[in-house]
């Protein structure tokens, strides 16, 4: 049946008066936030638990509604905890999917990559645990969730530990990746200025797997302490390393920054191996880490998370990613907007209440008051993850602000 | 020629519809995937010359490849050099790369080869990954500068760039065919001893074409860093060029000059839908599956199967 | 370097070395002895290992799981090289590049089918053997690396002693040399071949097993072991097991020396600079025929 004129006009008609209709009523569509994580790969047993966690923020803000009264949808990519997947999967979230808004992969070396596609692209970007990502972008529209602020003010802490226990020479071990770079040049700056003397420091390549040699190496050069930066697969061998071939009885300090020895899994499979190590985190069920709320979304957090099969602590990666949707949250809500010139504005002038605390964002997107702390592995034993739940597995032993106990040397708590 | 008119007039055509695509086409995402797509034109092209002409195996075109982006990560960082001389300055570099696999080939022939083409990338790997200039293992950050405004994003601007490449190496390919070059190649993929006894100048047929592959995965490889504004060693130097380097000529014929073409149009599509729609492995599964088959079953490629439906009349 | 680090590098490295003469043994039958171009070598090895892993999840010890993949791996080789020989060999001519590519296609296919199983994760075995280390003196050897010394040994010397002593290990030999000779003295060469090929696969399964004892493994792990499996097989000169042991001791002892002086970084660069000066040199290798 061919349409007449007179069918056509009515149906133009029509639809110009359902779009009239349609203009001053509300978007129903929902607000859709994307991101990669780590489901797979040497990241995941926290990248799991961070997913966790924002989808349990997700559903929170659902049930009350959503934000400016439109559902929270959460599009996901598993990035396999790859610097080389990152690139394209934002453009694609991008592109593509057309994702209103966007959180960054967890950890620094997945995140680094996308770094100058956002800026070129002017977006906001929520940081994930990433170390310096932002430090020579300097992109103004990107803010880390992550409680430190520098590479160097990570390191400061540790370097105190150094000097209180008389120590004089260092080896340094870091893996030669963003993360581990960076942190280990905040360390190697503050070497120069406490008058340190560096008698042995490697890079090694991302996907080492042996390390006797490079233990024996450092055991040749008697150092008094060992600061490593690496990330799981490396951290976990670099510990059986130290096991199987001895770092040296000379060495008083072992540890910094190893990713991974903060995720459950890890905990429960190198157990006792771990005594003596001290390592950075961002929290442990200490009595200074009890901040108001924390305790609370823990519990619910863990229920969920020993029927989801992920990481069942949830000290780390967890409590941040629901912090990030809560400030997404107020941003939008308080804005009234999901233009991200708008949002990044608020996000950076306004002090934000999350379940870890107030946050305050400084001139590079970093938060203004760091508070990383480095707990020491006490009294720890096989094959029992329960352990951890309570105070006294890992002692908080600096900074000042939060400690919980004074570092033994390492050699003494292996004993 | 009649052959070569038609050649130079779909050369043309193709050209124009590339720069004609910048300004029209819909989504970035669109520019991103089919730069991979010419980039492989490129890559299976010049694999090809050496490969399926002559019959030498090269298992290392990732190096290729990434030697010519870290090229011009060099010249970008230290010169700060517009992307033509990046181009030049990596198909220089990786020319000579190619010289030297070439003077190989006295001494080694078949799957011996081939192993060195494998050394020779790891050993490039390893290089790159102890050089802080580049980044080292943790990579490098390439910011793209503005584009110049008839493009929109620069990111068109390498599309159309790897367009004329792709249109150029496939130009290069056509001519190696036909000309004596080609005859002589043929003639030492079949019996090289033969070939040889009968005066054919093997050594330096064999350098001539290994130079051209070489030059031409270098330049495939030069915009790689501005593409992706981030290069890192892992993902640079990847396995996965060349076994599509290697797959596509195969896959789509690697007797004449449109083999790879199409295996490159078909295969790297293909791929860019899967990892879209469903996973990188399954790209990569497929690949390989798609690669044994073809190799089992029609060793000739898809050229060989249409041959054989609509008969014979060589490509020209 | 001060001396006992050398010394203790050296003794790491004949350790290591051993092991990568373990792994590549059955690429000196394929490869050395059979003239086949078996780039998938590495990825069977990777097989193995995951199969071993998964065996272990039921309990069993890696090095017994090892030993009852055995048979399965053999038939799995009888079963490729019929095929390929009914593919390839047969027609001859343009096999060269197509024998490879089947090859290379093969091993990047078990490679995904691990991801698309597994995962990207390294798995890893649990044994009483592993990670744990012995106190020699002054040195401090890994446990797990003298269990793979000791393996490795007994596999190289089992296979050698099959190859001169019994009458199919002689004729595997003797079909490297003289295909047509052997056939006027009865033996019918594509049997042996595939019963060559099947050994060959076979220690795979034990190989593999020392794989994911030595460290964890991952799907992506074959692509280190192409290098190292290559360069141990030519430099021993092609075919011949003493070869492959003093080959891989001097692998093993060049990686151990450069991983301990110039860092981890460099050492990925060892077996292929090794394998291309061999090449360049005396392509023939240590004991070549």
């Amino acid at each position: 049946m061919k349409p007449t004129r007179r069918t056509l006009l009515v149906t133009l008609a029509a639809a110009a008066l359902m779009t009239c209709g349609l203009a001053p009523a509300q978007d129903k569509t929902p607000i859709r936030i994307g991101l990669s994580i780590a489901q797979t790969g040497p990241l995941s047993g926290a990248g799991k638990s961070g997913l966790l966690a924002l989808q349990l923020w997700r559903d929170d803000v659902n049930a009350r509604g959503g934000l400016l009264g439109r559902q929270v949808e959460l599009v996901v990519y598993d990035d396999q905890s790859s610097p080389a997947m990152t690139p394209g999967i934002y453009t694609k979230l991008i592109d593509v999917d057309k994702v209103d808004l966007l959180i960054a992969p967890y950890a620094t070396n997945p995140t680094a990559p996308i770094m100058p596609l956002i800026k070129r692209r002017d977006l906001l970007l929520m940081g994930n645990f990433a170390l310096d990502a932002n430090a020579e972008i300097r992109h103004d529209k990107y803010f880390n969730n992550q409680p430190w602020s520098s590479a160097k003010d990570a390191a400061a802490p540790f370097l105190g530990l150094c000097k209180k226990l008389g120590a004089k020479n260092i080896a340094i071990l870091a893996a030669d990746a963003e993360f581990a770079q960076n942190l280990a040049n905040g360390f190697r700056q503050g070497l120069k200025e406490h008058g340190f003397e560096s008698v042995y420091d490697q890079n090694y390549p991302p996907a080492t797997i042996d390390f006797s040699s490079m233990m024996r190496a450092i055991r040749a050069k008697k150092p008094d302490v060992v600061f490593v930066a690496s990330y799981p697969s490396d951290s976990t061998a670099i510990i059986r390393a130290v096991n199987e071939i001895g770092v040296g009885d000379s060495v008083k300090l072992f540890g910094g920054g190893m990713v991974g020895l903060q995720y459950a899994s890890i905990l429960e499979s190198l157990g006792s191996q771990l005594n003596g190590v001290v390592n950075y985190h961002v929290w442990a069920p200490e009595k200074s880490m009890d901040f108001p709320g924390i305790r609370e979304f823990l519990a619910r957090y863990q229920a969920k998370a020993k029927q989801a099969g992920v990481d069942p602590l949830g000290f780390y990666l967890p409590p941040y990613d629901y912090a990030i949707g809560e400030m997404l949250a107020q941003a939008v809500t308080a804005t009234r907007s999901l233009d991200h010139k708008v949002l990044a504005k608020y996000i950076r002038e306004h002090e934000m209440k999350t379940v870890v605390g107030s946050i305050r964002y400084g001139p590079t997107g970093e938060w203004s008051n760091p508070r990383m702390i480095y707990v020491q592995f006490r009294g720890v034993t096989d094959k029992n993850l329960d352990q951890f739940r309570s105070a006294g597995k890992q002692v908080v032993v600096a900074p000042d602000a939060f400690k919980t106990g004074e570092v033994l040397p390492f050699g003494e708590v292996r004993k | 020629m009649k052959g070569s008119t038609l050649f130079a007039t779909g050369a043309a055509a193709s050209v124009i519809l590339a720069l004609v695509l910048t300004r029209v086409a819909p989504s970035e995402y669109f520019f991103f995937a089919a730069y991979v797509v010419l980039q492989f034109i490129v890559l299976a092209t010049a694999w090809n010359i050496l490969g399926g002409y002559a019959g030498y195996v090269n298992f290392g075109s990732g190096a290729f490849f990434a030697v010519g982006a870290y090229t011009a990560v060099v010249l970008i960082k230290a010169f700060d050099a517009p992307l033509l001389l990046q181009l030049i300055a990596a198909a220089g570099v990786t020319g000579l790369m190619g010289f030297a696999i070439g003077a190989m080939t006295l001494r080694l022939r078949g799957i011996f080869f081939s192993i060195a083409t494998v050394a020779i990338a790891v050993i490039c790997e390893t290089v790159v990954i102890n050089s802080a200039f580049v980044g080292g293992s943790r990579g490098i950050a390439i910011l793209q500068p503005t584009a110049p405004a008839w493009f929109g994003s620069y990111t068109r601007l390498l599309f159309a760039v790897m367009a004329l490449l792709a249109v150029l190496a496939v130009a290069l390919a056509r001519y190696v065919q036909t000309s004596w070059i080609g005859r002589g190649l043929r003639a030492i993929r079949d019996n090289e001893e033969a070939a040889e006894s009968v005066g054919v100048p093997t050594l330096k047929l064999k350098l001539f074409a290994a130079t051209v592959s070489g030059a031409l995965m270098g330049v495939a490889g030069a915009p790689f860093p501005l593409y992706m504004s981030f290069i890192e060693p892992t993902s640079a130097f990847s396995l996965n060029y060349a076994v599509s380097a290697l797959a596509m000529p195969i896959i789509g014929g690697t007797a004449s000059w449109l083999g790879p073409v199409i295996g490159a149009v078909l295969l790297g599509s293909l791929q860019q839908i899967v990892t879209v729609t469903v996973s990188s492995e399954l790209n990569v599964l497929i690949v390989g599956l798609l690669l044994v088959t073809f190799v089992v079953v029609a060793p000739q490629g898809i050229l060989g199967l249409v041959r054989k439906v609509v008969g014979t009349g060589a490509v020209r | 370097m001060p001396i006992e680090l050398l010394v203790e590098a050296v003794i790491a490295g004949v350790l290591l070395g051993c092991f990568y003469a373990a792994v590549s043994v059955g690429l000196s039958v394929a490869f050395g002895l059979l003239d086949i171009p078996h780039i998938a070598h590495p990825a069977f090895l990777v097989l193995g290992a995951y199969g071993v892993y998964v065996l272990g999840e039921h309990g069993i010890d890696p090095l017994l799981g090892g030993i009852l993949l055995i048979p399965i791996f053999f038939l799995l080789g009888v079963a490729v090289y019929r095929f390929y020989h009914a593919v390839f060999e047969k027609r001859g001519t343009d096999a060269g590049l197509r024998g490879l590519a089947f090859f290379f296609g093969v091993a990047f296919i078990v490679e995904v089918a691990l991801i698309l199983t597994f995962g990207v994760d390294q798995r890893m075995v649990d044994a009483p053997y592993i990670g744990k280390g012995l106190a020699l003196g002054e040195f401090r050897l890994p446990l797990r690396m003298l269990v793979s010394f000791g393996v490795a040994l007994l596999l190289t010397a089992t296979l050698s002693l099959y190859l001169s002593a019994t009458f199919t290990g002689r004729a595997i030999k003797a079909v490297a040399q003289d295909q047509t000779a052997l056939a006027l003295m009865g033996a019918d060469p594509v049997r042996i071949k595939q019963w060559a090929f099947g050994i060959a696969t076979g220690t795979c399964a034990i190989a593999g097993a020392l794989l994911i004892v030595v460290g964890p493994v991952e799907p992506g792990l074959g692509r280190l072991y192409i290098g190292r499996t290559f360069c141990v097989a030519v430099l021993a000169g092609l075919g011949s097991m003493p070869g492959t042991l003093a080959a891989g001791i001097i692998l093993g002892v060049a990686e151990s020396v450069v991983l301990t002086s110039l860092g981890a970084s460099w050492a990925p660069a060892v077996a292929f600079g090794i394998l291309l000066l061999v090449l360049a040199v005396k392509p023939a290798g240590l004991f070549g025929r």
